[in-house]
């Protein structure tokens, strides 16, 4: 590893701050149950406080992907920075 | 209930069940490594697991057998708080996002197989990396248990638990029997065994999940029909209740975020998390464990279809294995069985691996026989987890289920205490090892003492997990509480233990360790595989 000086990036980058959201959002969503302790509007019979939490499952799990595809785009980025300030 | 046996859904059940110890045993072959000698062998299976192997081992884990009988059961009891274990579910994902990996990259760099491996490394203390140690060990013992208890509720409905009449030899064989199975292929296996039986158990679990989901209401009517008989139930019941009553909100809110806090200290996740190959593994399953999410809140569903369908059982547990005696007929049925039988096999075989691991490297090596060799280490990691489950074997066998039920539920608040340690050690070295010891333990005893005061109808002591939080009023998880219990004297101690200059310890991680990944120097990628063809 070369001491050479480089330019670092910035630590807090927009693409980091949504990385941040995208995981703060469910413990939002999840937390305020007074948002969601209903039991209308039904879908297919079952009451809103059901299928709104699992409607979350798949919401968190699409932040998550989000947040994962940023944070590899992230990291190579700043690999290939790294890198060519190396050579 | 009635005490026939059923002989299909036992024939089925039992075709399912010599499959996976065939499989146990087989295990062992499966991508053997040269040095199989070794705890990075038996006890993380080489750590070699890619993303799909890791989700189902995960998976398999962490929705255990007595997951799948008590979250219907809890609905079944009361309604929508029992619901808790979705969110609860939810919230751990994008948690374990930001520390996982790196608990992973340092384990790997200096080649830690516990938590405690890792707190040690870190804060230069064998009393916090044992306080820690002894913390998982009694969290996991009556988890360990409590997946005995859901084989029994299984055995019980297809009438093999025996009646009040026979003794207590006949009606425990059939567990004894299983138990006596997983010990062997675990010890002969290691964590091998787990994680190849683990793709059996989800397929059953999946597809039981998807029939009950679609076949059940459509035979009860409707969705419409199940809630309003649940409805109706509550009501006349004059408790639970289809929404959360206001009151019962917090407790709601705070029981899902202590649990997803507690879930990943536990040593079994973390033995599942280390056994895989690399950083971006951990990081993908993080994406794709919310599956078992969605599984998890359609079977709690079913606790209102047992409602609807007028199952009637004064042990709660026996609610959903009920259900699926009274609704499937009784090849599926056997199935169904099947799926949580071994349900419990996996996260026990695990669960007894992982205490296993700590005693041996925390305890045994730390205390008793400080120059272990590997192989050494690995005999005696073998021996203890045989050792764990015969401690929970006797512990089902001989004290009432609330026992380890309760104890169950202690452990999820004194789990949640090693938090502070672990996942602070992993961003920062500001805190101070004794203000760490000190937090610990102030958390456990406030956790302990005020369990220990709740009563409920049917118990004096260590009725529920919820009471009112000091300063707030509200109803909240007891773990949760002690846990904030824990930061704030953690964070005082330290700054007064800073001012008195006390002694650090010296950190022996560096903070590239916590970002390495496979392939970069020093972080062993994977132990040189026994047959050369099979290298890729």
């Amino acid at each position: 590893m070369s001491e050479t000086p480089e330019v670092r990036p910035p630590v807090v980058t927009p693409a980091r701050v949504i990385i941040g959201l995208c995981l703060v959002a469910p413990f939002v969503a999840m937390l305020w149950v007074g948002s969601f302790a209903k039991t209308d509007p039904t879908f297919i019979g079952i009451p809103f406080f059901y299928w709104y939490q699992m409607l979350w499952v798949l919401i968190s799990t699409a932040l998550t992907v989000l947040a994962y595809r940023l944070w590899q785009h992230d990291q190579r980025s700043r690999a290939a920075a790294k890198g060519g300030a190396a050579k | 209930m009635n005490n026939d046996v059923n002989g299909v859904a036992l024939g089925v059940f039992i075709f399912f069940f010599l499959a996976v110890t065939v499989m146990g045993f087989l295990a062992a072959r499966w991508r053997r490594a040269e040095n199989e000698h070794s705890l990075d062998e038996w006890g993380l299976g080489g750590r070699s697991f890619g993303t799909w192997v890791t989700w189902f081992l995960l998976g398999g884990d962490l929705y255990t057998a007595y997951t799948f009988v008590a979250v219907p059961a809890a609905i079944y009891a009361a309604g929508a708080s029992g619901f808790f274990a979705v969110p609860y579910t939810i919230l751990v994902y994008p948690l374990i996002f930001t520390f996982l990996p790196r608990l992973w990259s340092v384990s790997h760099r200096h080649g830690y197989v516990t938590t405690s491996d890792f707190v040690r490394g870190r804060f230069d203390s064998k009393g916090l990396s044992l306080a820690v140690a002894v913390t998982g060990i009694l969290a996991t013992m009556p988890y360990i248990a409590l997946q005995l208890v859901g084989i029994q509720a299984v055995l019980d409905v297809m009438g093999v638990g025996g009646g009040e009449n026979t003794n207590w030899f006949v009606k425990d064989l059939p567990l004894l029997i299983a138990f006596g199975v997983l010990a062997a292929y675990t010890y002969s296996s290691g964590l091998r065994a787990p994680a190849l039986i683990a793709f059996v158990k989800d397929a059953l679990i999946y597809i039981v999940i998807a029939v009950a989901i679609i076949y059940i209401p459509i035979k009860l009517g409707g969705f419409d029909d199940v809630f309003a008989k649940a409805g109706e139930k509550f009501t006349k019941a004059g408790a639970g209740g289809l929404v959360p009553a206001p009151a019962g909100q917090w407790t709601y809110a705070t029981l899902a975020l202590g649990s997803a806090l507690a879930l990943f200290m536990y040593p079994h996740s973390i033995t599942a998390t280390l056994s895989s190959r690399s950083r971006e593994v951990i990081r993908r399953n993080t994406t794709i464990l919310p599956l078992y999410s969605l599984m998890l809140g359609l079977l709690a569903l079913l606790g209102f279809m047992a409602i609807a369908a007028g199952v009637k059982v004064t042990n709660g547990q026996l609610a959903i294995p009920q259900l699926f005696e009274d609704m499937f007929p009784d090849w599926f049925a056997g199935v169904a069985f099947a799926a949580i039988g071994i349900g419990a096999l996996v996260p026990a075989a695990i669960m007894s691996i992982a205490a296993a691991n700590l005693f041996t490297r925390n305890i045994y090596k730390d205390f008793i026989k400080p120059d272990a060799t590997a192989k050494e280490e690995t005999r005696v990691s073998k021996i203890v987890s045989l050792l764990v489950k015969v401690g929970a074997l006797v512990f089902v066998l001989t004290m009432d289920k609330t026992v380890a039920i309760n104890f169950q539920l202690l452990g999820g608040i004194w789990i949640l205490q090693t938090f502070p340690a672990l996942v602070g050690g992993l961003f920062t070295r500001w805190f101070h090892r004794w203000a760490l010891l000190a937090g610990w333990a102030a958390g456990m005893v406030y956790g302990t003492v005020a369990a220990y005061g709740i009563a409920s109808p049917t118990q004096a002591h260590f009725g529920g997990n919820a009471k009112e939080i000091p300063g707030i009023g509200e109803i909240g998880y007891i773990g949760l509480t002690a846990f904030v219990l824990n930061v704030v004297v953690t964070v005082v101690l330290t700054f007064v233990l800073k001012a008195l200059k006390a002694p650090e310890g010296v950190d022996r991680t560096r903070p590239e360790d916590y970002t390495a990944d496979a392939g970069d120097p020093g972080v062993e990628v994977e132990l040189p595989p026994a047959t050369a063809g099979s290298a890729h």
